[in-house]
């Protein structure tokens, strides 16, 4: 598939998923509809008259007939792309970018750690786990999130929990007396996870001064920076290195990331001139 | 060892203080179980005592007319709860509910300023202790009200 071409891709299926956020289902409008990716990477999506916008890739990287996309309806692509149908067709290119270290954590605990809509480009990541399971020692997911009512992927964060193999906790910002969950930032729930430092695997995505937050603990308790990954965001445009859009410090974050080790870019990260 | 003892000195908020100053502390303890729904206490309420959290888990809330109780952050096991004791008018400045069964140890405010008061180097450790907590949850609120989920892009300064 050429990286430059947008492909023309059906709307199968939109899934609601909170007010402001929610799935695509994409089938390919030609013969082959496999779309192989590796978790963490992202599609270029286009509407067309309107434009291109990236998008991580949220669906199973093992069910690769179908294209999933979660996002949230906050800029003018993606508002327009909430407003698409079952049945219309958008531009797809790509996969673009490096993956989630899900092979390479083989053997390791694995703390994944994701804020708001920035569970979505994780949930690859936790599908393949799972399908892995006896791969991997010790499994959580602490997820933080503005409300109760903004909890992304809520049906299937409880069908995780049900397995008993993997802890899911989950926090938000604020709430009403309806939700008996926990209150406070999502690295409160760090101080309750046990886990050695040596052998675990950390996967961190979210705003970026979450994943500031969330390192800065990590630190304190030992965890070295070669196994911290996160994704990052930028203003991505051709997806391949060549326009620099999306250039951060010597790195291009949608071919040199978005997922990073966060010994490489330890450096930049939250450099303001960046 | 009384069990009070026992149980103070391996909860991470008094976890290497020395033996002399958790006898002085016990002094003070006593346990206490709140049932889910019930109040530890209410705003406006006297401030009477500091509670180190065994297990469970209790909401901070503030009412408010229009929303009604909003909770702004709950705390759990090994966590310590309340320092309204410790300033004048020794209030409470928000409702605190528990969620879950929650065991903890109640130390009185008045007799633990009391203590700090005779044992200066106890004083000092606790102060060290709590301001490390105020940062921490100092640092947190900040982050909440950023309100960093948002949808809503803050204005960019020029």
């Amino acid at each position: 598939m050429c990286s430059m071409i947008p492909h023309p891709y059906k709307i199968d299926r939109v899934i609601k998923e909170t007010h402001d956020t929610f799935t695509l289902e994409l089938k390919s409008c030609n013969g082959n509809g496999n779309f192989e990716f590796k978790a963490g990477q992202f599609n270029m999506l286009y509407v067309f008259g309107v434009g291109e916008v990236p998008i991580s890739i949220s669906g199973d990287p093992n069910e690769i007939d179908t294209l999933v996309h979660t996002t949230r309806a906050v800029g003018t692509v993606t508002k327009e792309i909430a407003k698409l149908k079952k049945g219309n067709i958008i531009g797809v290119r790509g996969p673009f970018g490096t993956s989630w270290p899900v092979v390479e954590a083989k053997g390791n605990d694995v703390i994944i750690i994701a804020g708001g809509i920035g569970l979505a480009p994780l949930r690859p990541a936790i599908r393949q786990i799972i399908s892995q399971r006896k791969s991997y020692g010790k499994v959580v997911l602490l997820y933080g999130t503005r409300t109760p009512e903004d909890i992304l992927l809520r049906r299937e964060l409880e069908r995780l929990r049900s397995r008993l193999d993997i802890d899911i906790d989950v926090t938000v910002d604020r709430a009403t007396r309806e939700w008996t969950g926990n209150v406070g930032v999502v690295t409160s729930l760090l101080s309750s996870t046990p886990f050695d430092p040596i052998n675990t695997t950390v996967m961190i995505c979210g705003p970026e001064i979450m994943m500031r937050y969330t390192i800065s603990e990590l630190e304190k308790r030992g965890l070295n920076h070669d196994n911290i990954f996160v994704s990052m965001e930028r203003n991505m445009k051709c997806g391949v290195g060549f326009c620099g859009h999306c250039q951060y410090g010597t790195e291009f974050i949608c071919k040199d990331g978005p997922v990073f080790s966060f010994t490489r870019i330890k450096d930049l990260f939250g450099k303001r001139e960046l | 060892m009384d069990s009070l003892e026992r149980i103070l000195k391996d909860h991470p908020f008094v976890k290497n203080l020395s033996p002399d100053h958790i006898q002085l502390i016990v002094g003070c303890a006593k346990n206490i179980v709140f049932e889910p729904g019930r109040f530890l206490f209410k705003e406006d309420e006297d401030a009477s005592e500091f509670y180190i959290i065994r297990t469970g888990k209790v909401a901070l809330e503030i009412y408010t007319p229009e929303y009604g109780p909003i909770t702004i952050q709950t705390l759990g096991n090994g966590e310590v709860l309340g320092w309204s004791w410790l300033v004048p008018p020794y209030e409470w400045r928000f409702d605190c509910r528990a969620v879950e069964l929650t065991r903890a140890i109640a130390l009185d405010g008045k007799c633990l300023r009391g203590k700090c008061e005779q044992e200066p180097k106890l004083g000092y450790e606790l102060m060290k202790r709590l301001s490390s907590v105020f940062e921490g949850r100092l640092y947190a609120m900040r982050l909440q009200l950023l309100d960093i989920y948002s949808s809503q892009e803050p204005k960019q300064s020029k």
